[in-house]
C-alpha cells in the first residue's frame, strides 16, 4: 500500500503538472480538492483518466469520484479493492 | 471619428526587450535556424495554481500583456485583441501525440483545452477579470495586423476607449522538425549578423510576444499614432511599390515623407525579392529590418510594431537593425511592410505624437 501511495503521488504531480511540489509536500491525509492541494474540476477529468489508464478502473458515476479523490488515502484503499491491472 | 494612439508596449523576444528602459544596446548574437525567447521568470508574474496548465506561449502573453498593461497606468482594459498564426502549438502536439501514443484512449482534457488558438486571450482575459470583448484572429503572417485593424476600427468610433492587442506565437518542437523537413527553416545556422544577406532557402524560425495597450486618448507617454494599416492576401512582387505608393497617398503622404522604412525581410533567397524592390523605390529613406533579432514567425511582424513604436518615442535607431544610412536624425513618420513567403502583405504607418 504504502508503494502505491508513492507512485500516486509521483503521478499526481507528473499529471497535474504540479510544477512547484514535491512528493514529501503531500500528506497521505491532505484534502486533495478545496482546501488541500487545491485541485479542481479539470484535475478530476484527469484523475479518471488516470484510473482507467494505470490501474483498469472505469468510473462509469462520476459523482463517486468525490469519495474516491478525497485524499492519497481514498485514492490507495479504492484502487487495491477494484484494480485489474 | 478619433485617433489613435499607441499608450504602452511590451515584448518578449529572443533579445533583451523585456527591459524596457534599453532599446537593443546589447545584442544577443545567435547562431543557429531556431530562435527561443529569453524566458522572463515567469513565476514573478503568474500564480503557480494558474501558471502549471500555462504552455510557454500562454505564459509569454500573459506575462506581456501584464507588463504592457501596467506600464499604461491602467487597471484593465475594454477589450483583449490577440492574434497569432500558429495558436498554442505545444499542447496541439501533446494532444495529438497522446491521441497516436494510447491508441485513441485515455485522452486527458488538459492539453486539449489549452490547445486551442484563443487560449491566450482567454488566459489573458482570466487573469485581468476582463468580461469585455476578446477575439483572436488566425490569420498567417497578417494575424497581429488583423488585431491591430480591429481594434483602430473600435477605437476610431469610440466604441472602446483602451484595447489591448498583441501577437504572440510559440515553437513547438514537433511542428518545427516539419517545417524544417520542408525547408520552411533555413538547413543551416545562421549567425545573427549574417541572417539578412544569407541569401539562401527558408528562414531563421522564432517566436515571441508583442503586447500593446491601444487608446483614442493621448497620454504624455504615449508612443505613436496608428495612422493607417492594410492587409492584403495575395500581392505580386511588380505590385508592391505601387501599392506602398497608393497606401501613402491615401493618407495625404508621399514617399519621401517616410522617415524610416521598417522591412520585414527574412534573408529567404525565394521571397525578399518583395523587399529589395519595396526597398529600390525608398532608396532615399532610411530603412531597417529586425527578423535576424527575433526570427521568423507568423505574429514576428508585432515584434517590427514594437520596434517602430520605440523609435518614435525614443527618436533613435539601433545600428543593428540599420541596412542603409542615411543622414536622418528626426523620425517622424514610418512604414512598415511585412509579408511572408509571397502572401498575406501588409503596410502599417505610424507617427509620431
Amino acid at each position: 500500500m504504502d508503494a502505491l501511495k508513492q507512485e500516486l503521488k509521483e503521478n499526481l504531480i507528473e499529471q497535474l503538472n504540479l510544477e512547484d511540489m514535491t512528493i514529501a509536500d503531500i500528506a497521505d491525509d491532505d484534502m486533495l480538492f478545496g482546501d488541500g492541494l487545491g485541485l479542481d474540476s479539470i484535475d478530476a477529468l484527469e484523475l479518471i483518466v488516470m484510473l482507467d489508464k494505470s490501474y483498469g478502473i472505469k468510473l462509469t458515476d462520476p459523482k463517486e469520484g468525490r469519495s474516491i479523490f478525497e485524499s492519497i488515502n481514498t485514492m490507495a484503499a479504492y484502487i487495491t479493492e477494484n484494480r485489474s491491472k | 471619428m478619433k485617433n489613435v494612439y499607441i499608450n504602452s508596449i511590451a515584448s518578449i523576444s529572443a533579445q533583451k526587450t523585456l527591459d524596457n528602459t534599453s532599446f537593443l544596446d546589447a545584442i544577443e548574437d545567435y547562431e543557429t535556424n531556431v530562435l527561443p525567447v529569453i524566458n522572463p521568470n515567469y513565476k514573478e508574474y503568474i500564480p503557480p495554481a494558474a501558471a502549471r496548465r500555462m504552455a510557454k506561449g500562454i505564459k509569454m502573453g500573459v506575462v506581456a500583456s501584464k507588463i504592457a498593461i501596467q506600464e499604461s497606468g491602467l487597471d484593465n482594459v475594454d477589450a483583449i485583441i490577440t492574434g497569432t498564426g500558429m495558436g498554442c502549438v505545444r499542447d496541439s502536439e501533446k494532444f495529438v501525440s497522446a491521441i497516436i501514443d494510447n491508441d485513441e484512449q485515455y485522452l486527458t482534457p488538459t492539453s486539449f483545452i489549452q490547445s486551442t488558438h484563443n487560449t491566450v486571450g482567454g488566459q489573458i482575459a482570466l487573469e485581468l477579470q476582463c468580461k469585455g470583448y476578446n477575439f483572436t484572429y488566425v490569420h498567417a503572417s497578417t494575424s497581429f495586423e488583423s488585431t491591430l485593424i480591429d481594434a483602430k476600427l473600435q477605437l476610431e468610433l469610440d466604441e472602446e476607449k483602451n484595447i489591448l492587442i498583441g501577437g504572440v506565437d510559440e515553437l513547438g518542437e514537433h511542428t518545427t522538425e516539419i517545417q524544417k523537413l520542408v525547408h520552411l527553416v533555413k538547413a543551416e545556422a545562421v549567425k545573427t549578423s549574417e541572417v539578412l544577406d544569407s541569401k539562401t532557402k527558408g528562414a531563421v524560425f522564432g517566436e515571441g510576444a508583442n503586447f500593446f495597450v491601444l487608446s483614442n486618448e493621448k497620454q504624455a507617454t504615449t508612443y505613436a499614432e496608428v495612422v493607417a494599416i492594410k492587409t492584403y492576401n495575395t500581392l505580386a512582387e511588380t505590385e508592391v511599390l505601387q501599392e506602398a505608393i497608393h497606401f501613402l497617398n491615401a493618407s495625404n503622404l508621399n514617399i519621401e515623407d517616410v522617415d524610416v522604412l521598417i522591412l520585414g525581410n527574412n534573408g529567404d533567397v525565394d521571397f525578399d525579392a518583395f523587399y529589395t524592390t519595396l526597398a529600390e523605390g525608398f532608396k532615399n529613406t532610411q530603412q531597417a529590418s529586425y527578423k535576424h533579432l527575433c526570427g521568423e514567425f507568423n505574429t514576428a511582424s508585432s515584434f517590427g510594431f514594437w520596434l517602430a513604436s520605440k523609435v518614435l518615442k525614443t527618436q533613435t535607431l539601433p545600428e543593428v537593425v540599420k541596412t542603409n544610412n542615411t543622414d536622418t536624425t528626426s523620425f517622424k513618420t514610418i512604414l512598415l511592410y511585412n509579408q511572408y513567403r509571397g502572401e498575406n502583405h501588409s503596410f502599417t504607418l505610424l507617427k509620431q505624437c
